[in-house]
């Protein structure tokens, strides 16, 4: 066949090179993708990342061990508890603290309600990059009432620096138990809610279904983890695959993503999953508050003297967003020599080329939405 | 028929107050005096419509909207009408904001966009009765008119995305345009079927019919097909939710108008709302019996007796009509606030795929139906 | 897999890849120039089957020691873990570059090499990642020096109120 024939019918339009972000609605932060498009259709995405790099492993070799909590609450801002959770217990690890058993539960119970929050968060921002402006104020207005909790907990109400080496900062306030039974019950029949109004809306089925779909390799290839990870079919949860602190105690199910409306792997999966584990960390919560042990203190095994021995330790928890890692040498002074985040959301962002090609550019701003990012963590 | 324009005439040169009682200059003091109305016209319709759409979104949102800004002794706080002087003040703040036009810009068509969009609307206004007589300048071809000046807004849409060279700008405007062209098709479809049935492109002819016989939204089970197909390609029109991908604020920015600020914003803003009353209105006086009393119509099909509560009249008439297209206008509202945003070809797909084939079999069928039970 | 046997078949496929390290450091040190061909082994080996790369760590040992990288890996399918460490000359030693195995390696390693400054050769698209592209130094190296202007402006040092 002759060059002509073979480019009849085929019209190649010059690409245009387009820029969204940093300054943009939906790149949840500062994130600047480059993106080249043909007419609508995007031929490559080239994510440009940094923005928000605040030298967070830079500062942790110059501060002690606690004093890195702070910092690792303003890595991923919308999941503190879990990110201080992971810390802790990764320096724990290298300490080989044991912890009085109120404090795992309470632990368990502040990260789950934070999950909760978190997955509100992105299930809110994916329908307002749909176009959808009601989810998230509604979704905002349950979240609220987690921080309300978090507030009465321990005073902050978005950086709490509550999970500590060894411990927390404070006990459970009195009534917390209660207040925290009345949020599940409620929060439970507005679970149905954000399935009536986003989940099953015809629309955003139409949007979402079959668009962006990550094969199973790539996506493991590329690093990726949490509902990212079990939207492809995946059956990985590190709370239920390497159990931690004390979930092998609780009955519960991960969230797996099934293909219901489209195919495995789209962005309707990735976001179900997130619907689906907002109800399973519901089930845990409520075991937890069950078995909740009345005494305790919750300052007793915290060491005076923070110093781990020389080593190192690569440990990873399930954040709401991934697989949190730190890896951590220590050489037996107070300060970390190295601490290195590997951050979920860092490896989720990096597939993006990968599933957004070919989609058009309303599809980048759905496919951005169901990977989750927050950009504080992806640029520590 | 009289309209307000041949009233307007009639009164200024009965009462002597044109020099020389010529019919010409009486003419363009009636077309003046009424250019500011409808002027008037849009911007309190905005005003109203803005409010409106902050408080229903606030509602449907649980949650307040404004509810500081108040006047004439309506404080804010947190009833219904609280923050009623929101939307003017909004307005004030936009009237002192500072002109920016980009440098890049082809500052002569990014000056004159915003007023092409703004004059389709107003064009369309004029043709549009609110009663009965209650029309600006009453076209024996008012359907036609109206669907035809409304279609010139694209070419100021297109203009502000070129214009403004910026890319998302450019984006919408082309999302604009195929949007705008291809929703001009089953709107015509469907009114056709109307025109096709009363056999008279005038608004009164249609709502006489209307009222000798029965609402075009009950007359057959095609005519039901054809209002919902018209509705929801007018609100294709004027770009709202689900349909707003010229806009889509989540994707581009702002479409066509994101480089635009202050007051030439304000006049798509304007534009945007008239528009909206536009396509309420038709709708309302196509297919829901215009100012025809629903009480009214109600009790003569009960044969209740004539009388005062048939809540008949012109001015009765304003006030059904108001009704309906604030109902219509509350639906939009509705669609806004509860569905996320469709993408360009699933738009594309549901105006050439589903509407125009719906509406063309449909002409044909409601031919038939008038054929067999007419 | 335990560790000992992972070195004995790494050892038998590449004889020579893997630095003898104390018995108990639970990890394996590989010799930059057999590294591509001991990924390959890891990722493929049926009995080995790393197909997840957690984790590329980039250390300084300090102005006289060495840089290395620390690769930890992990199987899905059998459910191990590895630690690699691979250690590099501190002025021109470089790494071969993963990226085509384990695609997150891609802007691992390039972090890697904005923060500490580990090169790593045939990396698809090897930039900074996170600093600026003309930003001058890698930070995290125990000798970085912060300095005094980036572009004309002036660069904060003043460290009292929390030291």
């Amino acid at each position: 066949m002759s060059e002509a024939l073979k480019n009849f019918g085929v019209v190649k339009a010059e690409e245009m090179v387009l820029n969204m972000g940093p300054q943009h609605p939906s790149t949840h932060g500062v994130l600047r993708l480059r993106i080249r498009t043909d007419g609508e259709i995007v031929s490559h995405i080239e994510p440009h990342i940094g923005y928000l790099h605040r030298c967070f492993e830079k500062h942790c070799e110059n501060v002690t061990y606690p004093q890195v909590i702070p910092y690792t609450d303003r890595c991923d801002y919308l999941a503190s508890m879990n990110n201080n959770h992971v810390y802790a217990m990764a320096v724990e690890k290298l300490m080989d603290i044991e912890l009085p058993e109120r404090v795992e539960y309470i632990r368990v119970i502040v990260a789950e309600l934070q999950r909760i929050a978190s997955h509100l968060m992105a299930l809110g921002a994916m329908g307002l990059d749909l176009g959808g402006v009601t989810p998230i104020t509604w979704t905002f207005r349950d979240r609220e009432r987690i921080l309300d909790l978090f507030e009465y907990t321990c005073g902050a109400r978005l950086l709490y620096n509550y999970i500590w080496i060894g411990g927390l900062s404070h006990d459970l306030p009195p009534k917390f138990v209660q207040y925290a039974n009345e949020f599940l019950d409620y929060f439970e029949k507005q679970i149905v809610e954000y399935d009536r109004i986003l989940t099953y809306n015809k629309i955003f089925v139409e949007r979402t279904a079959d668009v962006g779909v990550l094969p199973v390799d790539v996506a493991i290839s590329y690093g990726c983890s949490g509902p990212v990870l079990r939207g492809s079919g995946v059956n990985w949860d590190l709370r239920k695959n390497e159990p931690y602190s004390i979930y092998d105690r609780f009955e519960w199910e991960a969230a797996v993503g099934k293909g219901e409306v489209g195919t495995l792997g789209d962005c309707w999966d990735r976001y179900w999953v997130r619907v689906e584990e907002m109800r399973q960390s519901v089930r845990i919560v409520r075991q937890a508050l069950a078995q909740l042990p009345k005494e305790g203190d919750v300052h007793a095994a915290i060491p005076k003297k923070i110093r781990p021995p020389k080593g190192e330790i690569y440990f990873r928890a399930e954040n709401p967003k991934g697989d949190l890692g730190f890896y951590i040498i220590s050489d037996g002074s107070p300060v970390p020599y190295r601490l290195k985040m590997r951050s979920s959301t860092f490896c989720n962002l990096s597939v993006l080329n990968e599933i957004a090609r070919g989609w058009m550019i309303s599809d980048v701003v759905a496919i951005l939405g169901s990977l989750d990012i927050v950009l504080g963590e992806i640029d520590r | 028929m009289t309209s307000f324009t041949d009233s307007l005439i009639k009164g200024l040169l009965d009462l002597g107050l044109v020099p020389g009682g010529s019919a010409a200059l009486a003419l363009v003091g009636a077309v003046i005096f009424l250019g500011v109305a409808v002027f008037l016209l849009i911007a309190l319709n905005a005003l109203i419509a803005v409010y409106f759409e902050r408080k229903v979104s606030a509602f449907m949102q649980d949650r307040l909207g404004p509810m500081e800004a108040g006047f004439f002794g309506f404080a804010g706080g947190k009833r219904f009408w609280g923050g009623i002087a929101q939307t003017v003040a909004d307005a004030l703040k936009l009237l002192g904001k500072e002109d920016i036009i980009p440098t890049d810009t082809d500052r002569k068509l990014f000056i004159i966009a915003p007023f092409i969009i703004f004059g389709a609307a107003f064009c369309a206004i004029i043709g549009i009765p609110v009663g009965y007589g209650l029309v600006i300048s009453d076209f024996n071809i008012g359907i036609f008119y109206v669907v035809a000046i409304s279609s010139v807004g694209v070419i100021g849409i297109i203009l502000s995305g070129w214009a403004s060279n910026n890319k998302w700008s450019l984006y919408g405007a082309m999302r604009a345009a195929a949007q705008i062209i291809s929703y001009e098709l089953p709107i015509g479809m469907s009114l056709l079927l109307v025109v096709m049935v009363v056999g008279s492109l005038q608004f009164h002819d249609i709502v006489a019919w209307q009222e000798t016989n029965r609402w075009f939204i009950i007359h057959s089970p095609f005519t039901v097909i054809a209002f919902l197909i018209f509705f929801l390609s007018g609100v294709a029109e004027v770009n709202r939710t689900p349909f707003d991908l010229p806009e889509s604020e989540s994707e581009l920015v702002a479409g066509f108008m994101t480089e635009y600020s202050g007051f030439r914003w304000a006049i798509f803003f304007l534009s945007e709302y008239a528009n909206v009353a536009v396509v309420s209105l038709m709708t309302a006086i196509v297919f829901l019996g215009g100012w025809l009393s629903p009480v009214g119509g109600l009790l003569r099909t009960f044969s209740v007796a004539d009388g005062w509560y048939y809540l008949e009249g012109p001015w009765w008439g304003a006030f059904w009509i108001s009704v309906k297209a604030i109902f219509l206008i509350f639906v939009m509202m509705w669609f806004r606030w509860t569905w996320p945003r469709m993408r360009v070809d699933q738009l594309m797909y549901t105006a050439w795929k589903v509407f125009i084939p719906f509406a063309l079999v449909n002409i044909f069928l409601v031919g038939v139906w008038e054929l067999l039970f007419a | 897999m335990e560790l000992a046997e992972i070195i004995t078949r790494v050892n038998t496929a590449v004889p020579g890849a893997i630095v003898p390290t104390e018995d108990d450091a639970g990890f394996i040190q590989v010799e930059p120039k057999h590294w591509l061909k001991v990924a390959q082994l890891l990722k493929d080996d049926p009995e080995l089957r790393f197909d997840s790369l957690m984790c590329i760590t980039g250390v300084d040992e300090g102005p006289e020691g060495r840089l290395w990288a620390a690769y930890n890996l992990h199987s899905m399918e059998l459910l191990h873990k590895l630690e690699v460490r691979i250690f590099v000359n501190r002025k021109n030693g470089s790494i071969p570059s993963v990226a085509n195995l384990w695609r997150t390696a891609d802007w691992h390693e390039r972090e890697a090499y904005d923060l500490i400054g580990i090169k790593f050769k045939g990396h698809p698209d090897f930039r900074r990642i996170l600093l600026p592209y003309d930003w001058e130094g890698h930070p995290l190296r125990k000798d970085f020096e912060t300095p005094d202007y980036y572009r004309g402006m002036p660069v904060p040092k003043d460290k009292r109120g929390w030291e």
